[in-house]
């Protein structure tokens, strides 16, 4: 290598870093920065009115999972933790299990009707999106309520005789999970039956197979890219979820979300919301890799 | 009597709605024999896939029946019916290894495993795809990919194979060579093949029979020579080679073209259309008794085969087909003066 052509490739390198420095800044400031707060914290002593005192503490990431008892001194497990952590997974797997139930039918609908109107369904569809989640929320409860919508016209209609209490229960809490996560559900499903190829169905029906084997063989394999980044999707935002729980759950049905953001308020307790931030964290990590693993795995295949 | 494998009795298929609906099929009937390589073949939108996709099973007749072995199989959905396809874009699953998807048919049957896997082994062999038993389809090339259809569809000895138009998305050596390939598979396997196609070559040299489709109807079955010299109408005459048409009118013992020649040997009444193919028009010196006189229009060179166009007397124009000159000999030239004979028994009288 020539003199010249060795400065060239200091030069070339040198400005490859300058041009990529804005993105630097930004991961830096935006990504990794509060995320490092976020871990120093977890390590650090709750302060008396909030914040933190910079002593080091394990106390944090311990009460994640244990409790100490005042009195006595004696450590036992954090039950009450474990309840919300267990209620956050099962309804996050429940809600997922739920939309992709009434996504798949309605993703497919959707990609089977012509262009135009495809547009305009999945307008439909997103429309829900440009409303703040809140209001969404509250109108959600309207519905639900025992003097609401739902309850009068089965009332009306003569199918029960006094309202069902949805309110503040699980079940509340999970329509509204579904009906706030569907669209991150059906979008990914739309765009992977879209690509799918309809004339596989006459293939498949042509070589003996039935409906049910179709779409087992068939529809569900190829479209399986499709229900994973639909999953993951829906799960990430459900287990981290806070409106939906805080209005549905009427405070009784506490998630994640919520108990993460009561120890940064009233529970006074940072490193404990720091840690449990960051196991959060980990356990959506770990489902992306899964992620990652079931589309590398494809292409391997594929 | 030929023992018919595929009937189809009456089929009417209409599209759409009462003054919009359009016959797709309109009263066609056709005998299908076994261990038949027959060829439907007409221009696109003919009605000949939707025949197919009616034997198939994709569609149902708006009235009219298909049977197969005599048995009326009108109402069987497709996964219920001894028929395989072969799609023109070969379908074939993404998800799947090329031995998986031959082997679909046959799983799907709920054959055991071992009787599936022995088939698969056997079909591509036939189709000479051993060595890719455990790729995924989209590794292989659009003539790989075209035996894989086809081992996938025989896999199940199936009834018939139907076929649509499944050369057409290969280039023109591999089409040739995957023509010699269907017609040894037809006659290894002894199934009756059902083909589709708008290409009349393919149907001349693959076929033992064709039905040519046009608008919706069945306007002439036979064999690829029948069709070939004996068209019974303008279009078979004319979508089947090429071909000479010239007006002329019945007079005894022959008919007279407009130019006043008498064409021997044909029996025509009244105003008619006479065909013939260019090569059975011979150029003879212009001087020759009985030749009609013409004019050599234009030339075009075909390598072994020159197209002379040209002119008789009274404007109609004809094409022969002649043997190009060897190397060095003089060849002819524009507006010399020929005369031309047309091969006895060669005329053909069209009824239009």
């Amino acid at each position: 290598m020539s003199l010249a052509e060795a400065r060239q490739a200091r030069t070339s390198a040198r400005n490859g870093w300058l041009l990529s420095a804005p993105a630097l800044v930004i991961l830096t400031i935006a990504a990794i920065g509060p995320l490092l707060i976020v871990l120093v914290y977890s390590f650090l002593t709750p302060g008396d009115y909030g914040n933190v005192v910079w002593e080091f503490s394990w106390n944090g990431w311990k009460s994640v999972f244990v409790e100490e008892d005042i009195f006595e001194g004696t450590l036992s497990l954090a039950d009450a933790h474990l309840t919300i952590f267990w209620r956050s997974l099962s309804l996050s797997i429940l809600t997922t299990v739920l939309t992709f139930i009434v996504g798949f039918p309605t993703a497919w609908w959707i990609a089977t009707k012509p262009p135009k109107a495809r547009a305009f369904w999945l307008f439909l569809i997103t429309l829900p999106f440009w409303t703040n989640i809140l209001v969404r929320t509250f109108a959600i409860n309207q519905i639900i309520r025992n003097e609401g919508v739902l309850n009068s016209l089965l009332i009306w209609a003569g199918v029960i005789d006094a309202p069902i209490q949805l309110t503040y229960t699980p079940t509340a809490l999970l329509i509204g999970m579904v009906y706030v996560y569907l669209p991150l559900m059906v979008l990914p499903l739309y765009a992977a039956i879209d690509r799918f190829d309809m004339r596989l169905l006459e293939a498949g029906y042509d070589l003996y197979a039935s409906r049910w084997q179709v779409l087992r063989r068939i529809i569900l394999p190829i479209v399986k890219p499709g229900i994973i980044a639909g999953s993951i999707l829906v799960l990430v935002p459900c287990l981290g979820a806070y409106v939906t729980p805080r209005i549905l759950g009427g405070g009784k049905m506490m998630m994640l979300g919520n108990f993460i953001e009561l120890q940064f308020g009233q529970g006074r307790n940072w490193p404990l919301g720091a840690a449990l931030s960051i196991l959060l964290l980990v356990i959506v990590t770990v489902a992306l890799l899964f992620y990652v693993r079931a589309l590398n795995g494809e292409k391997r295949n594929g | 009597m030929a023992d018919v494998t595929i009937e189809a009795r009456n089929t009417i298929k209409a599209f759409g709605q009462g003054t919009q609906a359009v016959r797709a099929l309109d009263d066609v009937s056709i005998q299908i024999n076994r261990g038949e390589f027959f060829t439907l073949l007409g221009p696109s939108g003919c009605g000949k896939t939707t025949l197919l996709r009616l034997i198939a099973g994709f569609e149902m007749p708006t009235s009219g029946q298909i049977l197969l072995d005599g048995i009326d199989i009108t109402d069987l959905p497709p996964n219920r019916r001894p028929v395989n396809t072969v799609f023109q874009s070969y379908a074939l699953f993404p998800h799947l290894t090329v031995a998986e998807n031959v082997g679909f048919g046959l799983t799907m049957q709920g054959r055991p495993k071992a009787e599936v896997a022995d088939s698969v082994a056997r079909m591509l062999a036939l189709v000479k795809l051993e060595a890719m038993a455990n790729r995924k389809t989209s590794q292989l090339s659009g003539g790989q990919q075209q035996r894989v259809a086809l081992a996938r569809a025989l896999a199940p000895k199936p009834k018939v194979l139907l076929l649509d138009e499944p050369l057409s998305a290969l280039d023109l050596k591999l089409r040739k060579e995957m023509q010699v390939e269907l017609k040894r598979l037809q006659t290894e396997t002894g199934i009756t093949f059902i083909l589709v196609t708008h290409d009349q070559e393919e149907a001349l040299t693959m076929s033992d029979r064709i039905g040519v489709m046009s608008a919706g109807k069945l306007q002439q079955v036979g064999s690829p020579k029948d069709i070939y010299t004996r068209p019974v109408n303008r279009f078979v005459a004319s979508f089947i080679g090429e071909t000479n048409f010239l007006p002329a009118m019945g007079v005894a013992g022959g008919a007279k073209l407009g130019c006043g020649a008498v064409v021997d040997g044909v029996a025509a009444q009244g105003a008619v259309t006479l065909t013939i193919r260019p090569e059975q028009v011979r150029l003879t010196a212009a001087d020759e008794p009985g030749a009609i006189p013409a004019t050599v229009t234009l030339l075009v060179y075909f390598g072994t085969d020159t197209h002379v166009h040209l002119a008789l007397p009274d404007g109609a124009s004809v094409v022969a087909r002649v043997q190009s000159p060897a190397t060095g000999e003089a060849g002819l030239a524009q507006g010399q003066q020929v005369g031309l004979r047309f091969a006895p028994g060669a005329v053909q009288v069209l009824e239009d």
